[in-house]
């Protein structure tokens, strides 16, 4: 077997170790492909076993085709999942990938990006593992923003364990584990990333291939931690979760497409050829609420600010859905906002003790300052 | 003056422990003629006092005055759980003891020869621990009635003939150092604060130490309040010129350098966190990975979290987590990308730690677990030792998940345990676990600073191309394929080209590492993962047995320990075979797996005697492997082992009967008194 041997001098500088300062781009450091890549480069030889009809599928395909569009060596891409369904997706990817364990997934790929900046990381989790038992790792990630993108596939159950309702499952659900409805609110997880303090908030729908992969395209472009939801369906323990946001007569009531500096209407075309109905700004409450621009006028919807400093806004576009109907969800990129990256800012300082007091010395450090000899 | 072993010094004599050290504030550093100067051979210091007041400070800097002068040393610092806790009160007194000598000593001493006390509870809290004759140095200022009353003394101890037995020197420590203090411009609260510094230059002057140094450590720690500074330097140097001037302390004592106890070199005092946190940088340099450690705070590890994220010019990468298992999980995600990955922690840690630890195992990455024992179970004791997270480091996880654990015996030990640890973990691609512990931990003694070309080469090979063919002929690359000797799977990290796989904690076929259900498979790795640990080299243990075992008139007794224990054991052996005793002595470094010759070195003796700060953790697992019938000794009372105490045990457990003389186990205690000059404690 070919290998290549660590020089045991300490790290080396600008390989694993020390990187040049710079406050790089999300991808800046990324090596690049040699040439122009397909969906089928990055499909690994291992047969999907996710059950038939199962929407990760669109998400893995929509994923597969959109990496080439990056143009990154396959080998600096890392795939990180925890425990669950949609965390198989790692060993479907051919790039490098680790299927870790329930949560955990966000802390893990922290230390992996925090320590190799030349690799793109992607965390892939569910409702679950992201919001139940990793609940913790997830806002602290959001909150560090270090350079990760987070793909939270959101079914609103447990797959993988059966049937049993989930963090985001809506109240009086009646699963294996909730004969007579289940008791707990949910939560919107877009609403908890922006109190977490993310930099990056978007939502997408799996089987919406080209909302998808512009949102994908959105998140690998920021810098600093993205999450996205997609709205997946468990066609076993929770089909049709969505459908009213499919199905394209009561999407349209029930989908608000956000896109930055548009303002945002939905709904049946009205005359100007937009959507009949928008969002404005309740002038009594600062809430956000869903006018007929048909009867009260476009002057006062609001033109989508994803780059808004302030993250109220955001959150309250997260909380215009109905958490029964789903009416009124918005979907696409709610949140990109510049904030310093963790794993930049960490390069940086180990570049600065460097700069102020040189390259460390073994020797030096070990032998202090205190000493005394005793002669031979 | 019963307790210390002193005769005239003939300065004539021994030029080196002639009284010209240069001291401060005397014109010309000399000493004033007509005091008595002593010389000991060793001496047991403990400073108590309120946790506030400065006692760890106080013992530190003792410490490293008594460092450079090259005395032989050992520390035992003592402090409760709470920062600052009410003041005066039993639960706040925090303590240090120093145990230095003119030879090589092994423990910070059983009983301490003088005691400094702050305050009534500082004194009630450890005048039990005192033998008769030893002197006792108390704040008279801090015995009022009311501190009196609140530690439950009736009478003022020092007034009612309890500490009859005892000299004792009362000393206004308050008053004298605000009066030294006066016209500094200082508050009173301010002023009063630098009294642990004059107590530190009376003692000083006691025993002769050095000055220059903690004269320099205070002008840089209050760089900023130079005032400040200076008045701790005035209170320490009024200290000092309080002894050379009073009556009441008519002798000073030396104790000479120890020279023969160390071999040629330079020396430094250290802790045994700061050489862990060494040790792994030393690690870095040696392997060439950057070393990341993935930490949450928790006593008494944090200080390798401080440490460490200090050096960032060595590229030492410090990531404090959101918890526990983000800690460990941040390591291990560092260890796939191909860095020298730690963590540390105590053992509530290690719990939470567990289930990564075990995907650690499966996926086969190098990651150092550091756990710096404290008592338990649950919180426990944090600001104490034990040794009874061995089991949980053993088998402290779901499935057969197995793990080598390595542990130091010393503070400076801890250096070398942590290279050993990097060793294991990155040539065998396994998690290891490194078990300090608290007494390791905040413990000090000399060092000798080693040459970094003497440290091992820890250069490791990462996988940089294909290692297996297929039928057709074509190349591919299989992450579990096995290196036939250490039986290590390839470590190929993220960012080379054609090795791009995907591991995980789900059960894996051999070879290609996909995913694997099938139930022979799953046996073949269970017993592989096993195999690889259970083959990782590990040097014999090696006993020490001046008389040998064999023969009519052979060694019939091992002791036997592991860890922190070393100190104490190794110092209760020396005592029994001063009183003619023959016992063997061997101390495992390597818990998992044991030295292969350990087997045989059980079945050598009679009687197998097992010290530990546990109920038998080490004890369990001898028996187990090699069915013999080890004799458990156990102490889990948060403090280390008195070296008396187990000669004592070991004599009785372990049927030592060949000692010299009737009454020789009321001798072992003894020792060091009752034979003068010799160098005969430890």
């Amino acid at each position: 077997m070919s290998e290549t041997t660590t020089n045991g001098t300490g790290p080396a500088a600008g390989g694993l170790g020390v990187m040049p300062l710079s406050s790089a781009r999300s991808l800046e450091l990324v090596p690049k492909a040699d040439g122009p890549q397909s969906a089928k480069d990055f499909k690994s030889d291992q047969e999907v076993r996710w059950c038939p009809g199962c929407g990760d599928y669109a998400i893995l395909a929509a994923v597969q085709s959109f990496m080439p569009e990056l143009g990154l060596a396959r080998e600096n891409v890392v795939f990180v999942s925890g425990i669950g369904c949609s965390s198989r997706f790692p060993y479907y990817m051919n790039t490098y990938g680790m299927h870790s364990i329930h949560g955990r997934a966000p802390a893990i790929a922290t230390g992996l990006a925090a320590s190799r900046r030349d690799l793109s990381v992607w965390v892939v989790t569910g409702d679950g593992d992201a919001l139940s038992i990793g609940g913790n790792h997830l806002i602290h990630a959001l909150r560090r923003n270090v350079n990760l993108k987070i793909l939270l596939f959101n079914n609103r159950i447990y797959g993988l364990t059966k049937g049993q309702y989930s963090p985001t499952s809506e109240i009086g659900k009646i699963t294996k584990s909730t004969p007579m409805g289940s008791l707990d609110a949910p939560f919107n997880p877009l609403s908890l990333a922006l109190g977490a303090e993310a930099s990056f908030v978007a939502r997408t729908i799996d089987s919406d291939r080209k909302h998808l992969q512009s949102v994908l395209r959105a998140a690998a472009e920021h810098e600093g931690t993205a999450l996205v939801e997609i709205y997946q369906n468990c066609n076993i323990f929770n089909d049709g979760a969505f459908d009213t946001l499919k199905d394209k007569v009561s999407a349209q009531e029930a989908v608000i497409r956000l896109e930055h500096g548009a303002p945002i209407r939905f709904g049946a075309p009205a005359e100007d050829g937009l959507g009949a109905k928008g969002v404005v700004r309740d002038r009594a409450t600062g809430d956000l609420r869903v006018i007929d621009v048909t009867v009260e006028g476009t002057d006062e919807v609001l033109v989508h600010d994803a780059r808004a400093a302030s993250p109220t806004t955001a959150f309250a576009l997260t909380r215009l859905a109905d958490a029964d109907t789903l009416h009124h969800t918005p979907i696409g990129v709610l949140r990109d906002v510049s904030r310093p990256v963790y794993d930049t800012q960490m390069a940086d300082q180990l570049d600065q003790a460097v700069q102020q007091q040189g390259a460390g010395d073994l020797g030096a450090l070990l032998a202090g300052n205190d000493t005394w000899t005793v002669a031979g | 003056m019963t307790s210390q072993v002193s005769s005239p010094i003939d300065e004539e004599h021994d030029p080196a422990v002639a009284g010209t050290r240069e001291v401060p504030g005397t014109a010309g550093g000399q000493r004033a003629p007509g005091k008595e100067t002593r010389r000991l051979e060793r001496v047991i210091i403990r400073f108590a006092g309120d946790s506030g007041d400065g006692m760890q400070l106080t013992g530190d800097r003792f410490t490293s005055e008594t460092a450079s002068f090259g005395n032989d040393l050992s520390t035992l610092p003592n402090f409760p759980a709470e920062i600052r806790a009410p003041a005066g009160t039993l639960p706040g007194v925090s303590s240090f003891q120093l145990h230095f000598a003119d030879h090589d000593i092994l423990t910070p001493g059983d009983a301490p020869d003088v005691l400094v006390a702050m305050n009534p509870a500082a004194l009630k809290a450890n005048i039990a621990d005192l033998p008769r004759g030893a002197e006792v140095i108390v704040n008279t200022d801090e015995f009022t009635k009311r501190a009196l009353q609140k530690v439950g003394y009736p009478a003022s101890p020092l007034e009612d003939g309890s500490l009859d037995g005892y000299s004792v020197h009362q000393v206004p420590l308050t008053t004298l150092t605000l009066e030294a203090l006066k016209g500094s411009g200082l508050a009173r609260r301010d002023a009063e604060r630098a009294k642990n510094m004059f107590a530190l230059g009376l003692l000083s002057w006691m025993y002769h130490r050095p000055t220059e140094s903690t004269e320099a450590f205070l002008r840089t720690k209050f760089a900023r309040k130079p005032e400040i500074a200076e008045a701790n330097i005035t209170a320490y140097r009024a200290g000092w010129n309080f002894g050379e001037t009073t009556e009441d302390f008519a002798v000073s004592y030396e104790v000479a350098p120890a020279a023969a106890a160390f071999p040629p070199g330079t020396y430094r005092n250290i802790s045994g966190n700061l050489a862990l946190a060494y040790g792994l940088v030393s690690a870095s340099v040696r392997s060439g990975l950057p070393l990341f450690l993935g930490s949450y705070p928790i006593t008494p590890a944090s200080d390798i979290l401080h440490e460490l994220s200090r050096h960032k010019r060595f590229g030492v990468r410090t990531f404090q987590a959101e918890d526990e298992i983000a800690a460990i999980g941040a390591a291990l995600g560092a260890a796939f990308g191909g860095s020298l990955a730690v963590t540390t922690t105590s053992g509530p840690g290690v719990a939470l730690k567990s289930e990564t630890i075990g995907l650690a195992v499966s996926l086969e990455l190098p990651l150092l677990v550091v756990d710096i024992q404290r008592g338990g179970p649950s919180t426990g004791l944090p600001t104490k030792t034990e040794q009874a997270d061995l089991l949980q480091a053993m088998h402290g996880r779901n499935g057969e998940a197995p793990v080598p654990v390595v542990a130091p015996a010393t503070p400076a030990d801890c250096f070398d345990a942590a290279l050993e640890a990097a060793r294991i973990a990155t040539v065998y691609r396994t998690p290891v676990i490194l078990l300090s512990d608290g007494y390791l931990a905040n413990g000090s003694e000399p060092w000798r600073i080693p040459e970094v070309s003497e440290l091992p080469d820890l250069r490791v090979r990462f996988a940089s191309g294909p290692n297996h063919t297929k039928a057709d002929g074509t190349q591919e690359f299989w992450p579990y394929l096995r290196d036939p000797e250490t039986l290590a799977r390839p470590w190929a990290v993220p960012g080379t080209p054609g090795l791009e796989h995907r591991i995980g904690g789900i059960e894996k076929q051999d070879g290609t590492g996909n995913i694997s259900y099938d139930p022979a498979n799953h046996d073949l790795m269970v017993r592989t993962r096993q195999a690889k640990v259970d083959g990782i080299a590990v040097p014999d243990v090696v006993v020490d047995d001046p008389d040998g075992p064999d023969g009519p008139d052979g060694t019939r007794t091992l002791v036997l320990g592991w860890g922190s224990t070393y100190g104490p054991i190794t110092a209760a052996v020396r005592r029994l075979r001063r009183a003619g005793g023959k016992v063997a002595q061997a101390h495992l470094r390597h818990l998992n797996p044991f030295p292969a010759n350990l087997g045989r070195v059980l079945s050598g003796y009679e009687r197998v005697v097992v010290p530990e700060m546990n109920l038998g953790q080490l004890a369990q697992m001898l028996r187990a492997k090699y069915l013999v019938d080890v004799v458990s000794y156990n102490q889990v009372t948060g403090l280390p082992f008195k070296a008396e105490q187990l000669a004592r045990a070991i004599a009785e457990l372990g049927g030592v009967s060949d000692l010299d003389a009737a009454g020789e186990l009321d001798a072992l205690g003894e020792q060091g008194r009752s034979k003068g000059q010799e160098r005969t404690d430890v």
